[in-house]
């Protein structure tokens, strides 16, 4: 079965095809073809992984174009990452599908939005498999189509247009630097598979690696929504929010996490590089983790969160956790896809309704949303014995021995995320309703879709437990380098980050279920300069907006000078043409003659001078 | 004696036009479907070529010589390369597609069509002709039927336009003509043919190779076209009807590109060697000008015209490098720059046969009103900005990292200049794609069968040049290596 992962991405690519050239024939059917052959999908990637735990594996590659003197392959591999990834995109995606038919529900392009999600589970399967870059890059770009294609799928409202437009041009920026990345790597390697790649990374020399790595990671930084590039993902929640929950939460921007672990000899390599990855990542966790702790949109809270979790990955292949990090990509995806599908619930159930404020005491209405919501927040809180914790102990566990001020800096994160999390669930579940006639139309959502949210609940309660030291640390061992050493558990580190978790929790609950208008006045008040900060999430969108407005004003200044100073010159040369045709006219009998002359003139005056230089 | 397939093929839009002089005027359905017929034999005339080429030999097939002017040594000598061979593909497929383009035309029809099927008969013997006089008259042949084109059926400012047009273009010719008649007395050659010209203009002295140079790349680079020398084009592009800005952009700006190859670059490898830098930086520069000069209109043409000034830049920098890759890139580019910008042109005259504006700021919501249009109109700008699996990345691709080794300085920049080809791109889409719609646009018939029949096969080979791209690379590696080591080869 292993051998044959690579129809895993084919089965949705078809659906996709099936859902362009005869959507309309299907009907309301064409959401289903997705999903049959989606299963299909995560039964096979299921196999495969349950073949790779027993120790097989697969490769295999054709040459695809031979371009001057440059050969380049296609091919895949299937190692123990690549099971895993396979397995939690095909069982995520297909809660994501499931869950959207009853989301999309009578959305006039049904048919339009499970073509764009297939094509992107495609995509994003191609990435996993790739074992070259060139395959990767196409993938990963193809990725970053159906995300705009998604966030701009109500494109009738130019917001969702403008968000479309602008997750596609900042990502593409990131994308830019990988592509260069990739033409400094083959360079150096001659050759963009990722073995060869890898192999020799050691020997390109540590400016080379630098290089290399630090634009490779450019894309990564762009794809994962670390700090600066990270502008586009909040905006992106204009899109559908299953579609936050697959794309802008658990797979595609994970995909940045994944390519720094593909190539993490390169990064290696170069230790400066990997110093960036992890300061990077842990101001994007706890830069993002402040902006979550002010957001009244339900959507844009988790958006932030996710930034922050996405983080907290970074900064663990930063410090030398690589298997610490792609466990929390994994269990992350789990907890985040709930969260995501649950506020998506939420919001079905309010009418549309984002703004947490609006709500309170739905818990009576949404039995089930809430307790699988409040499952989803308490891993991500990093309570345990949810997934979260295990999870994210481990990512500050190697921080711990590798940087003190950065350990630091996620244990503050953690508290912060804690917080939020409390905040939100208790802003929108607990309380008294805040909105008599939003809480009276509330309802719990159908079937089809609370059926996910239990699904994602087990993983996000038990996924965990795959990694803990009670397991002996099981997943990592699978997914992790060949020696790759495990960081020595250290029993300070674990009782500051729990500690963290619950002081965050407790303030949250002493704020919120307080429930003392007064006191969020008063503290609002006291901390007015950082509330301001987080509310205008440290300016960075004024700096894009900035950077855009810088681009447009050039665009223009050229626009005018190619209209007025370049083609001014040719018309003036044309004219004085004319002038001189004029003065030759006199002597000659028409216009065209008068050119006809003055060129053969030239011409014979030029070759008389370059004959004359000749001989 | 082998059937003589390129001058079936180049002569076919000729015996067109003098059959359409025995065409009623006013019979309009003769008139197009004699004029298509015609424009379809060039297409199985290349396929058939193509049939039995042998694709591993870089010399030239096809080969038809016969002495023409023996006195100066002028032959009637066609040919062609793999290179020549996709260029002439290229040329056959649009003019085709030009043509069916051309049945919403309703004034002075059969002058029209006559005009059109001898540019195609100019075009196309540009691409096959190895003698350097048959390769002038075609240059020039190209010219005359395209300014009555843009003069006669063209919007706006047209007399204006196409005079520009074929002033700076005659110029060019021009210093090109002199180029020739220089290179044929300066070497003492008995033949216009152009392998014996291009061999023996390397053994000119380095300083009379560097003019020569000079004049053959302006001669040429106004129609690539090259910045600064780029102003005619938005004006002609824009003001041409819609076959004919189809006809500018997909094959006649290939003409400038497919010259410098054929001529300066391996005939003077010294001049083009000192030269490789600036042609680099010029191409930088069309492509950072050209995307932000695009990125400042309000008129969607303008917009599609200044992205060809984008694209050639990739050209440009893949020609001066001068590796295998790079200038196998930038012969892709040529012929993907080719079918992108025609799909491009086509879905302009689509919108504006039926809103009669151009101006971006009039358009809204095209994804809801004409969804099928819309969606043809995305795949094209999503082409034209280098998605992946489209034939566009493609070329990019490999122009970039086959140049990486000669001119990083340039790449990186060319590379930073993607994102602005991505602004203007996403910026045009999300003006005129998305957005509500306006209560005047709603109900606007959708696109009809002939318009779909022309932009289908644009789109089928983008697609299938991005996913196969080594069904055309197998055409171009033998040829363009062996010119690269004749550009490198001193």
């Amino acid at each position: 079965m292993v051998e044959h992962a690579w129809l895993i991405p084919l089965l949705p690519l078809l659906a996709y095809a099936a859902q362009v050239f005869f959507g309309r024939a299907l009907g309301a059917y064409t959401a289903w073809v997705g999903v049959v052959l989606l299963a299909a999908g995560a039964a096979l990637s299921l196999g495969v992984l349950a073949q790779v735990l027993g120790g097989a594996a697969a490769a295999a590659s054709f040459p695809w174009l031979k371009i001057g003197d440059l050969t380049f392959a296609m091919g895949f591999r299937v190692g123990p990452l690549e099971a895993a990834m396979l397995a939690m995109v095909t069982v995520v995606s297909l809660m994501v599908e499931i869950y959207s038919i009853g989301y999309l529900h009578g959305d006039a392009k049904y048919n339009r939005f499970f073509a764009n999600v297939n094509l992107f589970v495609a995509s994003m399967l191609g990435v996993v498999l790739a074992d070259n870059f060139l395959l990767f890059f196409a993938c990963w770009e193809i990725m970053g189509l159906c995300s705009y294609l998604l966030i701009g799928h109500w494109y009738e409202d130019l917001d969702n247009a403008r968000a479309a437009t602008k997750s596609f041009l900042v990502t593409r920026l990131g994308d830019i630097g990988l592509l260069i990345g990739i033409f400094v790597t083959f360079w150096h390697a001659h050759s963009l598979n990722f073995a060869d790649i890898n192999q020799s990374a050691a020997s390109w020399g540590a400016g080379a690696a630098t290089l290399a790595a630090l634009l490779i990671f450019t894309g990564a930084v762009g794809k994962s929504a670390q700090v600066p590039l990270h502008v586009w993902l909040p905006d992106a929640m204009a899109g559908p929010t299953p579609v936050s929950a697959l794309i802008h939460a658990a797979t595609m921007v994970a995909a940045g996490v994944f390519l720094v672990a593909r190539t993490y000899p390169v990064f290696e390599a170069s230790g400066t590089a990997l110093q960036v990855v992890a300061w990077v990542g842990g101001l994007t966790a706890l830069l993002a983790a402040t902006m979550a702790t002010v957001q009244v949109d339900i959507k844009k809270m988790l958006a932030y969160s996710t930034m922050s979790q996405l983080g907290y990955m970074m900064l663990g292949l930063g410090v030398f956790g690589y298997a610490a990090a792609l466990f929390h990509l994994l269990s992350h995806a789990f907890f985040k896809a709930l969260l995501f599908l649950g506020s998506g619930s939420v919001i079905h159930a309010a009418g549309g309704e984002q703004n947490m404020h609006r709500m309170g005491g739905l818990r009576r209405k949404l039995p089930w949303t809430t307790v699988t919501f409040v499952i989803g927040g308490l891993a991500l809180a990093g309570i345990p014995p949810l997934s979260g914790y295990f999870s994210k102990d481990e990512v500050l566990l190697a921080a711990f021995r590798a940087n003190p001020a950065l350990f630091w800096i996620g244990v503050a994160t953690a508290g912060l995320t804690a917080y939020y999390v409390m905040r939100g669930i208790w802003l929108t579940f607990f309380g008294e309703p805040r909105d008599a006639h939003l809480y009276a139309h509330a309802h719990e959502s159908p079937a089809v879709m609370v059926g996910p949210l239990l699904v994602l609940a087990v993983p996000a309660v038990f996924f965990g437990w795959l990694g803990s030291p009670q397991l002996g640390h099981a997943l990592q061992h699978f997914i992790a380098l060949p020696g790759e050493a495990e960081p020595a558990a250290d029993r300070f580190a674990a009782a500051a980050t729990i500690a963290m978790a619950f002081a965050g929790l407790a303030l949250g609950l002493a704020i919120y279920a307080g429930g003392r208008p007064a006191l969020r006045r008063d503290l609002i008040r006291a901390l007015r300069p950082l509330y301001v900060l987080f509310k205008q999430k440290w300016y960075f969108d004024h700096l894009a907006l900035g950077l855009t407005g810088l681009g447009l004003g050039l665009a223009q200044v050229v626009g005018a000078l190619d209209r007025y100073v370049v083609d001014g010159v040719v018309n003036g040369l044309a004219w004085l043409t004319g002038a001189v045709g004029q003065l030759v006219r006199r002597a000659a009998v028409g216009d065209a003659q008068a050119y006809m002359l003055t060129m053969a003139g030239a011409v014979l005056v030029g070759l008389a001078v370059y004959l004359g230089m000749g001989g | 004696m082998e059937a003589p397939i390129l001058s079936i093929a180049v002569f076919a839009p000729l015996a067109g036009a003098l059959l359409l002089l025995l065409v009623r005027a006013d019979d309009r359905r003769t008139l197009r479907a004699v004029a298509t017929a015609f424009m379809a034999v060039p297409v199985v005339a290349v396929a058939w070529g193509a049939a039995q080429f042998r694709f591993g030999d870089p010399g030239l097939q096809l080969v038809e010589r016969a002495t023409w002017m023996p006195g100066i040594g002028v032959s009637y000598f066609l040919g062609a390369d793999g290179i020549s061979l996709a260029m002439l593909a290229l040329s056959a497929v649009v003019g085709l597609v030009a043509t069916i383009a051309s049945y919403g035309i309703d004034t002075r029809v059969k002058e029209y069509f006559v005009l059109l099927l001898l540019l195609q008969t100019g075009v196309l013997g540009v691409f096959a002709a190895e003698d350097l006089i048959l390769f002038y008259l075609f240059w020039e042949l190209v010219l005359i039927p395209m300014y009555f084109i843009i003069g006669i059926w063209g919007h706006g400012r047209k007399e204006y336009s196409a005079i520009k047009f074929i002033l700076y273009t005659m110029v060019a010719s021009l210093l090109m003509l002199v180029g020739i008649l220089a290179l044929y007395f300066l070497t003492g050659a008995k033949t216009f043919a152009i392998p014996e010209l291009v061999g023996l203009g390397r053994t000119l002295a380095a300083g009379l190779q560097w003019w020569l140079f000079l004049a053959f790349f302006i001669g040429f680079a106004v129609k690539v076209p090259v910045w600064p020398f780029h102003t005619w084009l938005p004006d002609a592009h824009v003001d041409a009807p819609t076959p004919g800005s189809v006809m500018l952009a997909a094959v006649l700006l290939k003409l400038g590109a497919y010259g410098l190859l054929r001529i300066p670059l391996p005939a003077f490898p010294q001049a083009a060697h000192a030269f490789a830098g600036t042609l680099a930086l010029l191409g930088v520069i069309n492509i950072i000008y050209g995307a932000l000069a695009a990125l400042s209109q309000r008129d969607l043409k303008k917009l599609v015209a200044y992205s060809s000034v984008n694209h050639m830049g990739f050209v440009l920098i893949g020609l001066a490098a001068a590796t295998p890759a790079a200038v196998d890139g930038a012969v892709f580019q040529m012929v993907s720059h080719g079918l992108i910008s025609a799909m491009l042109f086509l879905m302009v005259g689509v919108f504006y046969d039926r809103f009669h504006t151009r101006d971006m700021e009039r358009f809204s919501g095209m994804y809801t009103v004409m969804p099928l249009a819309a969606t043809f109109m995305a795949f094209a700008a999503f082409a034209n900005l280098g998605l992946p699996f489209l034939s566009g990345f493609i070329a990019e691709f490999y122009t970039l990292i086959g140049s990486w080794t000669v001119f990083p300085q340039y790449v990186t920049a060319a590379a930073l200049g993607l994102l602005l080809t991505a602004g203007f791109n996403l910026w045009m889409m999300q003006r005129v794609l998305m957005g509500p719609v306006r209560a005047e646009q709603r109900g606007t018939p959708e696109m009809h069968a002939r318009e779909i029949v022309t932009l289908v096969p644009l789109a089928a080979f983008v697609l299938l040049l991005g996913v196969a791209p080594g069904l055309l690379t197998a055409w171009l590696n033998a040829p363009v290596q062996a010119l690269v080591q004749r550009m490198g080869g001193m």
